[in-house]
């Protein structure tokens, strides 16, 4: 066991880890954030999408040791003073049906719209082509991302 | 899913006591750097090191620069860095636009051009534009330093020219200095995840010089010299092309499994050396091609 620490949604948390500990599954089983969701389990669907120092990874391909001393940001951390105008906009457009890729989808949103606030639709499917949705089609998905570039944007909530 | 196996974890803080690790496991010891090929293979338990030894602390392996006529990219720079490197865009295009059809961005935000060539998987997406640009891998271990050339890096799948106490430090892929274009297509199911079902890669100077690679067709990714010679000098028309693929079937040797059969590989191998051929001349007579939307 080793002692780390992250900085997880803005507040310092001191953990106990194994080197082969997954990060997918402290988060989920240690820290108590259910958001990143375990879908492939191997780098392919981003259902277990985390912000790790502001950049979308894969939690399931990282390990939890490697991230000691690192800013770690889960749809929690997002939603955490309200909902983000992206959210508000997921919601508007019932841009979900079951909502398992929703938290992944919401992270790489997330993070391309603070880099990029007016994207184009190329932009969008491009930051969500890890993102693998069985229910919408991603229609609805896109739609809503383009609009809280559109209407959010670098002054909204992101 | 967990991963069963136990391994010790070090970060070195030096280049150093890195290398020393390697020796000491011998053989043992695994690198971890972007992990994304490595914690697959963790989880399944087909590679079951002792040490995983994190090189991401080591700032000397960051390297991204241009020097002496040369793109140096170290063991540390990720995909998405090449994707949004000005200096890449400027020196060598052909880099960043295969980096970009590597995974998503979720992937390319910690994957590594140097893990991706040490996991040395047939399709790798990085291994044609290495392979047209002559790259040379820097490996270093406490026995010394030693430069491999990409065209003896590749070994068979999953196997590379690394003995097992050296670490790559960088690699170095010299411009030319005459004008150049290269270009890299792949075919894949869909965009954002898909391995390489099959991919060209060729690189066109102003002198008529071409170079041909091939990955996901054979069991290393590798260069055509039958088909380079073929151009060789020559300007492309139509009938140069037929040629060209007309020598494609015997040149790549892939196999049919669960993403692609045999004829269709080889079929749109031929279709893709021609589009890419025809993108590379086309950009260097500076027209505008959309290279990411060729098949
Ligand atoms: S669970 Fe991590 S990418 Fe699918
Ligand atoms: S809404 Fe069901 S997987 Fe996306």
């Amino acid at each position: 066991m080793k002692k780390i620490t992250y900085v997880i949604n803005g507040e310092a948390r001191h953990l106990h880890v194994e080197p082969n500990d997954v990060l997918l599954d402290v988060l989920r089983d240690k820290l108590g954030l259910k958001s990143p969701k375990c879908g492939c389990d191997r780098g392919d669907c981003g259902a277990c999408a985390v912000l790790l120092d502001g950049k979308s990874v894969r939690s399931c391909l990282i390990l939890a040791i490697e991230c000691d001393g690192m800013a770690i940001e889960t749809v929690e951390g997002i939603g955490q003073d309200g909902l983000s105008a992206l959210q508000e906009k997921f919601i508007a457009l019932n841009s979900f049906q079951c909502g398992f890729c929703a938290p992944g989808v919401t992270i790489s949103a997330t993070e391309l719209l603070r880099n990029n606030p007016r994207p184009t639709l190329d932009d969008v499917k491009e930051a969500l082509s890890g993102n693998l949705c069985r229910c919408t089609g991603y229609t609805p998905i896109i739609e809503a991302v383009l609009q809280a570039g559109n209407e959010g944007g670098e002054h909204g909530k992101l | 899913m967990a991963i069963s196996h136990e391994f010790s974890y070090e970060k070195p803080a030096s280049l150093g006591s890195a290398l020393a690790l390697l020796t000491r496991y011998q053989g043992q010891a695994k690198i971890l750097a972007g992990a994304t090929d490595l914690a697959v293979q963790l989880k399944e338990g087909t590679v079951t090191p002792q040490c995983l030894i994190d090189i991401k602390g080591l700032s000397e392996l960051d390297t991204l620069a241009f020097q002496e006529g040369q793109l140096v990219i170290g063991a540390n720079v990720t995909f998405q860095a090449l994707v949004h490197s000005d200096l890449v865009r400027r020196e060598l295009p052909m880099l960043g636009e295969s980096a970009l059809t590597v995974a998503s961005i979720g992937v390319r935000n910690r994957a590594t051009i140097a893990g991706n060539i040490c996991s040395a998987v047939p399709s790798l997406d990085s291994a044609p534009v290495l392979l047209v640009y002559d790259a040379v891998v820097v490996v270093t271990s406490e026995r010394g330093t030693r430069e491999v050339p990409i065209t003896d890096w590749f070994k068979a799948p999953r196997r590379t020219a690394l003995a097992a106490d050296e670490l790559v430090v960088e690699i170095r892929i010299p411009v030319p200095a005459v004008r150049h274009r290269g270009v890299y297509v792949k075919l894949g199911r869909y965009r954002g995840e898909d391995l390489a079902q099959a991919g060209v890669g060729v690189m066109v100077t102003e002198q008529n010089e071409y170079k041909v690679a091939f990955n996901a067709v054979g069991p290393v990714p590798l260069r055509s010299a039958k088909l380079e010679a073929l151009l060789r000098g020559r300007t492309l028309d139509d009938a140069l092309l037929k040629q060209a693929r007309a020598e494609v079937p015997s040149e790549i040797s892939p196999i049919t499994d669960i993403r692609a059969s045999r004829e269709y590989r080889i079929h749109m191998c031929q279709v893709m050396l021609e589009r890419a051929l025809r993108a590379a001349t086309g950009l260097l007579a500076g027209k505008s091609i959309d290279v990411e939307h060729l098949v």
